[in-house]
């Protein structure tokens, strides 16, 4: 009867082997998920786009045309490159000297009471779904735009270029200025990270050498954490090229050459909300619809190239050490 | 005279006040969201509101729709983002690991569109027509590596010495991981994926181009869905006063979902941290 029985316990004991082994197995395929969501990403992309990259060639990126009458098919997305730009640029803008004071208001000078409902609040702004952003920003916040800050610059200064035109409330400003609010959540907590993790000693010998709050943060707090600011602005500026809904509803949807940004108060056009607003009229198999693949392509390289800068930036700041902040 | 010691005191007061008014900028937005989406949403609630389909001035599909998309997202995704989180943290010391973290972190930064797009070509164009499922799997891809990201910060703050302590009394690695260490886990795996789910709820972009809406309730997995996001945006695009009004009860209802979701969340994890 012994040896069965030992036979058993080795049975079972490879048997629990062998579900260590699964489970980590498992684990390690599912994990992988990841580079599939990459992979698929990608794939679907470029393959989408081949047609109208062998159409149009490099023009497809550079052209300003847009004419998607059947036949003579015109498509130039450089309108849509430079209104993300032009959208991303304004709200990084706004948004960064924003953040960047809730930080340092947060950090360095709120009572202890006022810091967990503060950052709190700020939190929350990134929890209202985009598309209420673009539904207030259509009824509301629209005409405090148009009527205390475009109107008033309009009448007086109308004569400088990126000022021309008829303020609409509609346009590449109102849309920038949302996305600013948008990215504030995102820049603020991250430089709020930052700035925490300026040593204290930093400060104290500021302090020591006779150096007001205001000196200390300036000359100090700030230049020390400068790099992980950047990181922080970069990944705003990541959320800003993408963001889609809110920009769709305000940025007025020009199309072709009259979307080429050049005055701030003139409807334009992103890579995102060209999509949002045009994917649903292509037809499959279309050059249409590879346009958008393309256009998707577009933004997915954009999207990458800043978040991998800001990957990189962020594992130096952060001694990252598997993923978490330290 | 510029230096002296009372003007770079004017200096401090100065930017103190200024950074307090930042805030003040940051939570008006907020404040405004909040204060009219409640101003001309409430008025439109009602029962047929929340049950009657869109023909008969109430919005019940959209309801129903994102319910159904937050269940399929959440069977589809948080097994996967779990189970992905596991292995980076507890067998997560090694090259490969390293790269699908820093992988991960990436995707998890795709904007939303992107995902849509990749969706339809993928899945709406192979089953040749807007679905459900497509939806679902769209949302999935952005839920996934949040809650892989979460899982792997919560286990993480497991101590290590719970897991020597479950190994020392023979447990083995895979019973050790889930019975022991994701209870210990528990609350801040539970906080990661509710506001993980919170997030996709109100995700719109996407659903634009994979679910396309619907008039009518739920007719199958593989048929166009109607949900509250897109409710939203078609409705606000609308001329007609009324259908404007609907959107705002509707924005009304998803933001009351969003945010009841995320503050009890916190405040759940706050007093944890207290206690």
């Amino acid at each position: 009867m012994k040896s069965p029985n030992k036979q058993q316990i080795q049975k079972t004991i490879k048997f629990k082997i062998t579900g260590d082994n699964l489970f980590k197995t498992l684990t390690t395929i599912i994990a992988a998920s990841a580079l599939i969501i990459l992979f698929i990403t990608g794939y679907t992309l470029v393959k989408g786009s081949i047609p109208v990259v062998q159409n149009f060639g490099l023009s497809f990126f550079f052209g300003q045309q847009w004419n998607p009458v059947e036949g003579g098919e015109v498509f130039g997305i450089l309108p849509y490159i430079l209104g993300t730009l032009a959208t991303s640029g304004i709200a990084l803008l706004i948004g960064v000297p924003l953040s960047l004071g809730i930080a340092i208001f947060l950090v360095e000078m709120a009572p202890r009471s006022l810091r967990v409902p503060i950052s709190y609040l700020v939190e929350l702004l990134a929890a209202v779904p985009s598309v209420i952003y673009g539904l207030w920003g259509l009824s509301v916040f629209r005409y405090w735009i148009l009527n205390y800050i475009e109107i008033p610059i309009s009448t007086y200064l109308g004569w400088i270029p990126i000022f021309s035109g008829t303020p609409r409330g509609l346009d590449i400003f109102t849309a920038g200025v949302i996305l600013a609010i948008m990215i504030i959540p995102t820049v603020a907590s991250i430089s709020k990270e930052v700035l925490t993790a300026v040593p204290n000693s930093i400060r104290e010998g500021a302090y020591s050498i006779g150096a007001t709050k205001w000196e200390v943060i300036k000359r100090w707090v700030l230049s020390y954490g400068r790099s992980g600011i950047f990181g922080a602005i970069i990944l705003g500026l990541g959320r800003a090229v993408g963001e889609t809904m809110a920009v769709t509803m305000l940025i007025g949807n020009a199309t072709g050459t009259s979307a080429m940004p050049k005055s701030l108060f003139q409807s334009g056009q992103t890579l995102a909300s060209s999509i949002a607003n045009g994917f649903m009229e292509a037809t499959s198999g279309s050059l249409k619809l590879s346009t958008y693949l393309g256009i998707g392509l577009t933004l997915l390289i954009m999207s990458l190239l800043i978040n991998v800068g800001a990957h990189l930036v962020m594992t130096r700041v952060f001694k990252v050490k598997g993923g978490a902040v330290e | 005279m510029m230096n002296s010691y009372g003007f770079r005191k004017f200096k401090n007061r100065l930017f103190f006040a200024i950074c307090a008014i930042c805030v003040v900028i940051a939570v008006v937005p907020l404040a405004s969201i909040i204060f009219e989406v409640a101003k001309r949403g409430v008025p439109q609630l009602s029962w047929t509101f929340i049950t009657a389909t869109n023909g008969n001035s109430g919005i019940g599909p959209a309801i129903q729709g994102t319910l159904i998309l937050i269940g399929l997202t959440s069977i589809i995704g948080i097994p996967i983002g779990v189970l992905s989180g596991i292995y980076l943290s507890e067998f997560g010391n090694n090259k490969y690991a390293q790269n699908l973290r820093t992988i991960n972190n990436i995707i998890a930064q795709f904007p939303s569109i992107i995902v849509g797009i990749t969706i339809y070509g993928l899945i709406v164009l192979t089953m040749g027509s807007f679905s459900a499922i497509a939806g679902s799997i769209a949302l999935a891809f952005i839920l996934i590596p949040i809650v892989t990201r979460t899982t792997e910060e919560s286990l993480k703050l497991v101590p290590n010495n719970i897991r020597e302590a479950s190994l020392a009394l023979g447990a083995h690695n895979w019973r050790t991981t889930l019975s022991v260490v994701l209870p210990a886990a528990k609350n801040g795996l539970l906080t990661g994926v509710l506001l993980a789910v919170a997030r996709i709820t109100g995700e719109t972009a996407p659903l634009i181009i994979t679910i396309l809406g619907n008039r009518y309730f739920f007719q199958g997995l593989d048929k166009p869905l109607a949900a509250l996001p897109l409710e939203i945006w078609k409705d606000a695009l609308q001329p007609y006063a009324e259908t404007q009004a609907q959107g705002w009860g509707a924005a009304l209802i998803l933001i009351l979902m969003v945010l009841i979701i995320n503050i009890t969340v916190r405040l759940a994890s706050r007093s944890r941290m207290k206690a």
